[in-house]
C-alpha cells in the first residue's frame, strides 16, 4: 500500500531531484497515512533517502540497465508497484521520467499527471495542481483511476529533510526485451544540465556575438549554474541547441534566471516562466523581458555582468 | 512506409488565456489556433520522407468539427489524406485510444507526434500511444532516419543528446530540430487549393474511458512591478538575490 517513488541517478550517484521527489512523496504518504518505498536503478548510497522520507528501498543492480532505456525501467518499476501493491507512483519531470511515465502509467492502468506543482490538495478524490498552457495556468485534475502516477515539476517542492532511515533490499525484476537501444551519448559530464540546475544563466543576441559568451559562462561558474540562450542564438549557431530554452526549447524551472541581453519574446517567456526568481539585464528599458522579471538592471551587460561577477565573488568569501 | 502524423489544434502562443464556465473550460473566444508547434516539425519530417524516400503521410486530430481548418493547413502543407475522430478530447488517455485504433485499422508503421502541446503540456500522448501499440518509442526527438523497417533516432537528454537505434512500427515524440525552423512550410496558393481537394475522414470514436478529468482552472496570480537595480549599484542587487529572493 506504501507510494512508491522513482530516485534517479546518474553513475550511481543519486540525482537532487531523486531526494525532492521522495520529499514530496512523503508529504502525500502522511496525507495518505502510508509509507515511502523507493526504486532504485544501479544507485550507490541509497540508505540516505531516508532522510528525505523514504522507509524502504528496493534496491535493483543489473548491468544490462547501465544506460536509460524507458520501456525496459517502465517494467522494472512496474513490478515494484506490483509488489508493493503501490497505489500512487511518483516521478520526476526529467526527460528520462517523462519519457517512461506514460509507458509505466499505461502498463499499470494507471492515470497519470504530469508537470504537478504541488502536494495534492486532495487524497480522495485524488487531485493535483499541474501547470498547463505554457506556464499562463494551472490545471486541477483530478486522477479517476485506483493507481494513479504523479509527475512533479522540478524545483517545485523543494527538499524537507526527515532525519529518518531507509532500509534497502534487494530487488531484481524481470527485464523485457527493449526494442530501442542506445548507440552513443553525447553529454558534457562536467557541466550543470540546464533540467538539473537551481540557477540558470541564459544569454540573448544582446551579447553581440560567440566570442562575448566568456563571461555568461565565468558568471555561470561563480553561481554553480547551467548557460542557456535564446532562440535567435542556437539559431545563429552561436551556441548549441541544447542550450536553447524557450517553448520550442528546453523548458526552465529553475529558482534562479537570469536572462542577459534577452529581450523576452512571448515564446521565450513561456518556456522560462516557472523559474521562481527572474533577473534581467538589458539595455531597453522597453524590453518585454522588464514585465515579466523581479528584478532588473538596465545597463549594458558588458559593463554590469563583469561587476556582478566580481561582487558575486566578494559575496561568496564572505558567505563561505 | 505508412506515416502518420498526430496533429494538435492549439492556441497561438501569443493568446490570450481565459477559462469559462466557472473556470473549467478553455475560452476560445477570440483565440487563433494553429498546428501545434512540436507537430509541426514532424509533419515536415514526414514529408522529407514522402519527397526523398516514398511515403504516404496522413494527418489525425481527435477533436470536434472546429479543428478542421488545422487539417486543411496540415494538408496544404503537403500531407496526403486528414482523418479527424469525432470526439472531445477529454485527457491524453482517451486521446492515445482514439489513435490507436486509427493506426491499427490504418496499418501505419511510423506514428510522429509532438513531444508535448502548448496547450495543456501533458507529454503523454506519444508515449500512451506506443504503449498500447506495444510499438516503439522515442520521445524529445531531434533527428530521424529510416531505412527499411530499421531507424535511428537522435533523443534530446538533460544536458546533451543520445543516438539510439530501432525498428517499425515506431512512435516518435518530435521536436524542433527533427528539421529546422527554417525547413518548416508555409502552405502556398497552389496547396491551399489542393487541400480542399483531398480527403478529410470523420471517423467516429471508439470506447474510450478517460482517466483524469480537468475539475478547474486558475490563473497565476499577477506579479509585481519589476524592482529596478542601478546598474552602479550591483551590491544591492546581489543583497537582494540574498536576503530577499533567498536564491543565492
Amino acid at each position: 500500500m506504501s507510494i512508491i517513488v522513482y530516485t534517479e541517478s546518474e553513475k550511481g550517484k543519486l540525482k537532487k531531484t531523486a531526494l525532492e521527489v521522495v520529499s514530496y512523496a512523503k508529504a502525500i504518504a502522511d496525507q495518505m497515512g502510508t509509507s515511502v518505498t523507493a526504486v532504485a536503478i544501479n544507485a550507490d548510497n541509497t540508505e540516505s533517502l531516508g532522510n528525505y522520507g523514504a522507509s524502504k528501498v528496493l534496491s535493483i543492480k543489473n548491468d544490462t540497465l547501465n544506460t536509460f532505456n524507458a520501456k525496459s525501467y517502465a517494467a522494472a518499476l512496474a513490478q515494484a508497484v506490483k509488489q508493493e501493491e503501490a497505489k500512487v507512483v511518483v516521478v520526476s519531470s526529467s526527460a528520462d521520467s517523462k519519457y517512461l511515465a506514460p509507458l509505466l502509467a499505461v502498463g499499470l492502468d494507471a492515470g497519470y499527471a504530469s508537470n504537478v506543482v504541488e502536494a495534492p490538495s486532495s487524497v480522495a478524490p485524488f487531485t493535483v495542481k499541474r501547470s498547463a498552457f505554457t506556464n499562463k495556468a494551472f490545471a486541477n485534475i483530478e486522477i479517476t483511476t485506483d493507481v494513479k502516477v504523479v509527475g512533479l515539476s522540478n524545483n517545485s517542492f523543494g527538499l524537507v529533510e526527515t532525519g529518518g532511515s531507509a532500509s534497502v533490499e534487494d530487488f531484481s525484476p524481470a527485464i523485457p526485451e527493449s526494442g530501442v537501444s542506445v548507440e552513443s551519448v553525447d553529454k558534457a559530464t562536467d557541466k550543470v544540465s540546464i533540467a538539473d540546475a537551481e540557477i540558470v544563466v541564459s544569454g540573448g543576441r544582446g551579447l553581440k556575438g560567440p566570442e562575448n559568451w566568456g563571461m555568461i559562462e565565468e558568471l555561470a561558474e561563480v553561481l554553480g549554474a547551467a548557460t542557456a540562450c535564446s532562440k535567435p542564438v542556437s539559431d545563429l549557431g552561436w551556441r548549441p541547441h541544447s542550450e536553447h530554452v524557450g517553448q520550442t526549447g528546453k523548458p526552465v524551472a529553475s529558482n534562479l534566471y537570469i536572462a542577459i541581453g534577452i529581450s523576452g519574446a512571448i515564446q521565450h517567456l513561456a518556456g522560462i516562466n516557472s523559474s521562481k526568481v527572474k533577473v534581467v539585464i538589458n539595455t531597453d528599458p522597453e524590453a518585454p523581458f522588464f514585465k515579466a522579471a523581479d528584478y532588473g538592471v538596465v545597463g549594458d551587460a558588458f559593463e554590469v555582468v563583469p561587476k556582478l561577477i566580481e561582487k558575486l565573488k566578494t559575496f561568496k568569501v564572505q558567505n563561505a | 512506409m505508412k506515416i502518420l502524423v498526430c496533429i494538435s489544434h492549439v492556441p497561438d502562443t501569443t493568446s490570450k488565456i481565459n477559462f469559462t464556465d466557472g473556470d473549467t473550460k478553455f475560452d476560445t473566444n477570440g483565440v487563433q489556433f494553429v498546428i501545434n508547434p512540436n507537430d509541426e516539425f514532424g509533419l515536415t519530417r514526414a514529408m522529407w520522407f514522402k519527397e526523398k524516400q516514398g511515403a504516404s503521410v496522413a494527418v489525425v486530430n481527435v477533436g470536434g468539427a472546429e479543428t478542421e481548418p488545422t487539417l486543411r493547413k496540415a494538408l496544404a502543407i503537403g500531407a496526403d489524406n486528414a482523418i479527424r475522430v469525432n470526439t472531445e478530447a477529454i485527457d491524453s488517455f482517451a486521446v492515445a485510444k482514439q489513435l490507436s485504433k486509427v493506426v491499427n485499422d490504418g496499418g501505419y508503421d511510423l506514428v510522429i507526434a509532438g513531444r508535448e502541446s502548448i496547450d495543456y503540456n501533458g507529454g503523454m500522448v506519444p508515449g500512451m500511444l506506443a504503449a498500447m501499440l506495444d510499438a516503439n518509442y522515442v520521445t524529445n526527438c531531434i533527428g530521424l532516419e529510416v531505412d527499411g523497417t530499421s531507424a535511428k533516432a537522435v533523443r534530446e537528454i538533460d544536458g546533451g543528446k543520445e543516438t539510439v537505434s530501432t525498428s517499425l512500427p515506431l512512435v516518435i515524440g518530435g521536436q524542433k530540430g527533427l528539421v529546422e525552423e527554417s525547413d518548416l512550410r508555409i502552405p502556398n496558393m497552389r496547396g491551399i487549393m489542393m487541400a480542399r481537394k483531398k480527403p478529410l475522414t470523420v471517423l467516429e470514436p471508439t470506447d474510450a474511458n478517460a482517466e483524469t478529468k480537468a475539475v478547474s482552472f486558475v490563473k497565476p496570480a499577477p506579479k509585481g512591478a519589476v524592482k529596478l537595480v542601478d546598474a552602479d549599484n550591483i551590491d544591492e542587487l546581489v543583497n537582494l538575490l540574498h536576503n530577499e529572493a533567498k536564491v543565492i
